[in-house]
């Protein structure tokens, strides 16, 4: 088990590793990976065990979850060099075999809470002991199946389902309060029979407390309270969901990251 | 076909490795099958996106998966998740349609479903049609990746026998070309047929599978012979059995030059009705099909 220290280290080290991933590839979405990348790196270091399950429900954050399997040491430096280039393994939004640990292919919202749900039935069926999370958007939660999802696993108990949302406030053309007035997912989703639990998402303590919050015979559902594009120049604004980094943009969030290792 | 199917289900459920989902479809057909596999039987509810999410969790579990619902709630409300969560992972999950064509009648077209086989065969997804009762536990016996199953009504002549199970299957032999009907409108044809002299009507084919499987030998040498095909199926002529047909044949460079195609038309008039009725304004009938092979081969 890692320590928060250790998990912050961890977590600047794939930042810098994602950054340099999406400057390469020229890929954008870099806000939405950033968003989500500590509770990534918390999950797979400190919570998760061997035989546990993990969904990334919001897709475009393949990223984030490809360098938190490199940080692992479950995937090369030389696939990620491959990111969302011709013949990779690494797409933009995860798929086949070539990603540890994978069970979906995801990008298209909305499809990982149930997905959840079944491998929770699943576990529970056969009594393995397993746990099952899953890494939702908060945006996402506007797809309607999300809600299926949630219905079914308060009806059929699943208290070995964790879903966590990424609320950084943002979405693809505009903030979740003006799109679609997302912003009070709390009770919406306690009233749908789940255990709900706020957290810190770029806090690591703050995380792993949420995240051992649930209660018997209820889904955990943790919200994240978190950053688009932490640490960007675009940081908690819309252009950080598309654009790639520029040179200098690059080059100065670099210089930051290697003055947080070395402070 | 949906006590059949009930009945085939108990049998392959006695496995431990199958559940069976339903979209609260069932009522005085599945409660035997609810009762004979305990909590490996789960009502999702009408939410048919989760129900396929689910079906495809368990299924990546090592559990094979039964997902029911009547026939457009099954393959096309929830298209994205057996797009993306069954067929990307080639899970095996078997989606059970209820009321294959027009069988669900005046419940109106949403009910209907028309394109279902191209749909699923579109996706890479293995689409069975049973003619007949008798064809379904063969069927559930080869389940394995992503399978469509569509269910409609055993038509056959009261008390024809029938032969092993065959993806294409001669159920009344002829010698004036080939008819081929998908799932159970080879009984329909069969009805239709079974008066009339051998010499003069075509064989009654039932295919029941898509994509095609291997031409047999003696249709494919009564194309060679220029002799009539008839292909009739409940079912939009766009991916449906006629084009699945010709586009074999023309891979192989044969085509065929007496060709008729009998399929679901829709709603040209905006008119809806029985199963019966919309057999009938597509020429899917008893009737339509006698005078179709009086008129096209025949006369």
């Amino acid at each position: 088990m890692n320590n928060t220290g250790n998990l912050r280290q961890i977590a600047l080290k794939a930042r810098k590793r994602l950054l340099d991933m999406h400057y390469r590839a020229k890929a954008g979405h870099l806000g939405g990976n950033l968003s989500c990348l500590d509770a990534l790196i918390t999950l797979h270091h400190a919570v998760m065990q061997p035989d546990d399950r993990f969904v990334l429900s919001k897709g475009h954050a393949a990223g984030a979850l490809y360098v938190t399997l490199w940080s692992q040491g479950k995937l090369r430096d030389e696939a990620l060099d491959s990111f969302c280039l011709d013949n990779t393994t690494l797409p933009g939004h995860p798929s086949g075999p070539g990603i540890p640990g994978l069970m979906f292919s995801t990008g298209s919202l909305g499809h990982g809470p149930s997905l959840s749900a079944g491998l929770a039935m699943a576990a529970r069926h056969k009594g393995d002991g397993r746990r099952i999370y899953c890494l939702c958007s908060d945006g996402e939660w506007q797809e309607g199946a999300c809600w299926e999802a949630l219905i079914f696993a308060a009806h059929q108990r699943l208290d070995n389902l964790t879903i966590l949302i990424d609320q950084n406030g943002l979405q693809g053309f505009g903030t979740t309060l003006e799109v679609i007035s997302c912003n009070d997912l709390a009770p919406r989703l306690a009233a749908f029979g789940a255990t709900v639990k706020m957290a810190d998402g770029h806090d690591h303590s703050s995380i792993l407390e949420a995240v051992s919050a649930g209660e018997k015979d209820k889904p955990l559902i943790v919200i994240l309270d978190t950053v688009k594009g932490r640490g960007l120049h675009y940081e908690n604004r819309l252009e950080s969901h598309y654009l790639p980094l520029s040179e200098d943009a690059y080059t100065e969030a670099c210089a930051k990251i290697n003055a947080e290792l070395l402070s | 076909m949906r006590n059949a199917f009930a009945s085939a289900v108990i049998e392959r459920c006695a496995d431990p490795d199958h559940f069976f989902l339903t979209g609260d479809l069932g009522f005085m057909a599945l409660e035997n099958v609810r009762a004979a596999l305990g909590p490996r039987f789960v009502n999702a509810g009408v939410a048919e996106q989760n129900m396929i999410g689910v079906a495809a969790g368990l299924a990546r579990e090592g559990f094979k998966v039964f997902a029911y619902s009547i026939a457009p709630f099954c393959y096309a409300r929830p298209f994205e998740q057996i797009r993306n969560d069954i067929c990307l992972g080639r899970l095996p999950v078997c989606l059970v349609g209820n009321g294959g064509g027009y069988a669900y009648g005046y419940m109106g077209p949403t009910h209907h479903a028309l394109e279902d086989c191209a749909a699923m065969t579109a996706l890479g997804v293995r689409v069975l049609a049973p003619a007949f009762d008798d064809d379904i536990p063969a069927m559930l016996a080869s389940f394995e990746g992503p399978t469509y199953l569509r269910l409609g009504y055993d038509c056959r002549p009261q008390g024809a026998a029938l032969d092993a199970y065959a993806p294409w299957r001669l159920v009344l032999p002829g010698q004036n070309g080939i008819l081929a009907a998908l799932g159970p409108l080879a009984g329909v044809a069969w009805r239709a047929l079974g008066q009339l002299d051998p010499s003069v009507r075509p064989a009654v084919w039932a295919v029941t599978e898509l994509p095609l499987p291997s031409i047999p030998d003696e249709v494919l040498s009564a194309i060679d012979e220029d002799l009539p095909v008839i292909v009739i199926e409940e079912h939009l002529a766009a991916g449906g059995l006629g084009m699945q047909l010709a586009h074999a044949l023309a891979l192989r460079g044969k085509s065929m030059r007496r060709f008729v195609h009998h399929h679901a038309i829709g709603y040209p008039r905006e008119r809806f009705g029985s199963q019966a009725f919309h057999r009938s304004l597509s020429g899917l009938d008893e009737q339509a099909i006698l005078a179709l092979i009086n008129d096209k081969v025949i006369g």
